[in-house]
């Protein structure tokens, strides 16, 4: 068991070190730097070498990598050229509005999506199965942004219940902040639904096959118990990669969802900086991203061997 | 309903859909009512009836009209991102796979560092790169999708490597490059198109989420996801506008969903889920 921690989490390091790398890479490779971006119109070179000196341009490109981990490590990810701020401050106040819809989202879409797929294997070959199963298929294939905006057309232009734009965290206005929540979390949470759901029906079929269970029915157990105590767990085990998958794919829907309903949070950050051409910021989103999915699912490999017992051997 | 005539439901229904969308990408690309980009200030916001069947955005330009051109610019762009990540994908997967030692190692490590972005933020990161225009979201697609293809046929590969009719071919004295095509690379092909079916419709909407965000296929060409940006400003008094779009993105990917689903329970019979 300890053996399979160290070695999931040796496996990570490279993947992180090739992820930095390449993020670095990706914006190295994008024409013109950003001192002369910074600059805009302006034309004066002493200007642009002294700022190219600042920024550690004038360095050779294994330098600055190093240069730009070592500043990474002390939480230093430079400067905004359009906001003029820090990076870092950045992405402290945006992330917690991404973080609260991901989550709400997951949470939602597992609370749904599980009991649903375990319902639909064990009615299989009866009239649900496939109802859930088509189901399943429709939700998945309506965009979240589509979704959105009918949403939001719904309860805020048509009903005016909820807000259509704007947001208010919940450290300002505790649970009011719920009210700006519902609708996003509800758009992106219905294709996710669908996903985890198909994922649990068929993890559940295979499950509901084996022996054991017939052995539980034979027991006279009640179905419910038997699903329950007997299915649920191990059939629960794939499911969880997928949530793992869900939280990153969520991650990086946020910028469609944030912009969706103009909420303040890194997705949206992240889209505003490609469009503003402020690299630092789009540097920094990515990075943070594609690190806290590899992350999510080191976390979701550790709590594997807990839900499935098999893997402690 | 029973699971056999379900199937066969998914797969009529699926076929259908996909049939309209190509048939409509086919058409819009030769004829449509009025020129998808022609503005005409006079009919602004007007409502679907019987001159704009499904009516007119901000600038008057016909809706349908619009619709049916962009058709084409998703076809194109899923397809071709889809061929880009297949090819590319494969010939790097089954070489690797193959020939294994550093490269393979080198080939896996990229990969999994690749897939450790999801899909869509390493489009975003390409298309930062590359700047907006058709061929760049073609490329960013499909080299976010490339990994995964390549991670697939490698591994179908070095599951056929020693297997006895590759083991024959290379005692023959076949050189490496005609085994590779003539007995791995066969053998990989229906796991290979089974995924892609299901990378079409990941590509298909990650397209129109890249055109909403306005990081895809730039102006004045119509796209699904743009008009659905552009129908935000309009919403409280012409939902029209968002709805077409949305449906027609949405009925294309669920005729791959259901097109996909059926092609794999017929390639791959272990899917059946049981069912006797």
């Amino acid at each position: 068991m300890l053996s399979y921690m160290i070695k999931r989490i040796a496996m990570a390091v490279p993947t992180v070190l090739i992820v930095t790398l390449l993020v670095f890479g990706m914006m190295r490779a994008i024409p013109g730097d950003p001192a002369s971006l910074m600059l805009g119109d302006v034309n004066d070179p002493a200007l642009l070498a002294q700022l190219r000196h600042q920024f550690g341009l004038d360095r050779s490109v294994p330098e600055q990598f190093v240069l730009w981990v070592t500043h990474l490590a002390h939480g230093d990810l430079g400067m905004s050229i359009v906001r003029h701020q820090p990076v870092a401050e950045l992405i402290r106040t945006t992330f917690p509005v991404t973080a609260e819809i991901v989550l709400s989202a997951t949470l939602l879409a597992s609370l749904i999506a599980i009991p649903a797929g375990l319902f639909a294997a064990w009615s299989q070959n009866r009239r649900a199965d496939p109802a859930i199963v088509l189901t399943s298929i429709l939700l998945v294939s309506l965009p979240s942004f589509w979704v959105g905006i009918l949403l939001m057309w719904l309860f805020g232009v048509k009903l005016q219940w909820l807000p259509t734009f704007g947001f208010e965290s919940f450290s300002e206005v505790g649970w009011g902040t719920v009210r700006y929540l519902v609708l996003p979390v509800i758009a992106v949470a219905l294709g996710e639904i669908a996903v985890l759901t198909r994922m649990m029906r068929a993890s559940s079929l295979e499950v509901l096959r084996l022996e054991y269970i017939s052995h539980a029915r034979a027991k006279g157990l009640s179905e419910p118990r038997v699903l329950l105590r007997h299915a649920l767990p191990n059939a629960f085990g794939p499911a969880l990669t997928v949530v793992g998958l869900i939280l990153g794919h969520l991650l990086a829907g946020g910028a469609v969802i944030e912009t969706v309903f103009t909420l303040p949070g890194m997705g949206r950050l992240l889209v505003e900086s490609i469009y503003a051409r402020d690299y630092p910021v789009v540097q920094a989103c990515l990075l943070v991203i594609a690190l806290l999915y590899v992350l999510v699912n080191l976390v979701v490999d550790l709590l594997y061997p807990v839900f499935d017992p098999r893997m402690k051997l | 309903m029973k699971l056999r005539s379900f199937k066969r439901f998914n797969l009529t229904i699926g076929t259908v859909l996909v049939g309209l969308l190509v048939v409509t990408a086919l058409l819009g690309l030769v004829y449509t009512p009025y020129d998808p980009t022609d503005v005409d200030l006079v009919t602004r916001y007007a409502a679907p009836g019987i001159h704009h069947w499904l009516g007119t955005d901000e600038f008057g330009r016909d809706v349908l009209s619009r619709i049916m051109a962009g058709a084409a610019v998703s076809l194109t762009v899923s397809i071709g991102s889809v061929l880009f990540a297949l090819s590319f994908g494969t010939a790097l997967g089954t070489v690797s796979g193959y020939v294994g030692g550093w490269l393979d190692r080198l080939v896996l490590v990229l990969v999994d560092a690749l897939m450790a972005f999801p899909g869509l933020l390493l489009a975003l990161g390409i298309m930062t790169v590359l700047g907006p225009s058709k061929w760049s979201v073609v490329l960013a697609l499909g080299l976010a999708y490339t990994p995964s293809v390549t991670r697939l046929a490698r591994g179908g590969t070095l599951s056929l490597r020693s297997r006895d009719f590759v083991v024959a071919s290379q005692a023959m004295g076949n050189s490496g490059v005609w085994t590779l095509c003539r007995h791995v690379l066969p053998n990989c092909v229906a796991p290979l198109l089974i995924f892609s079916t299901s990378l079409f419709g990941s590509a298909l909407l990650a397209e129109s989420a890249l055109s909403f965000l306005g990081l895809g296929v730039p102006p004045p060409a119509p796209t699904w996801g743009g008009m659905l940006a552009d129908s935000r400003n309009a919403i409280d008094r012409a939902i029209w506008l968002a709805i077409f779009p949305g449906m027609s993105i949405s009925l294309a990917l669920l005729g791959i969903n259901m097109l996909g689903d059926a092609v794999r329970d017929l390639l791959d019979p272990r899917m059946n889920g049981g069912a006797k």
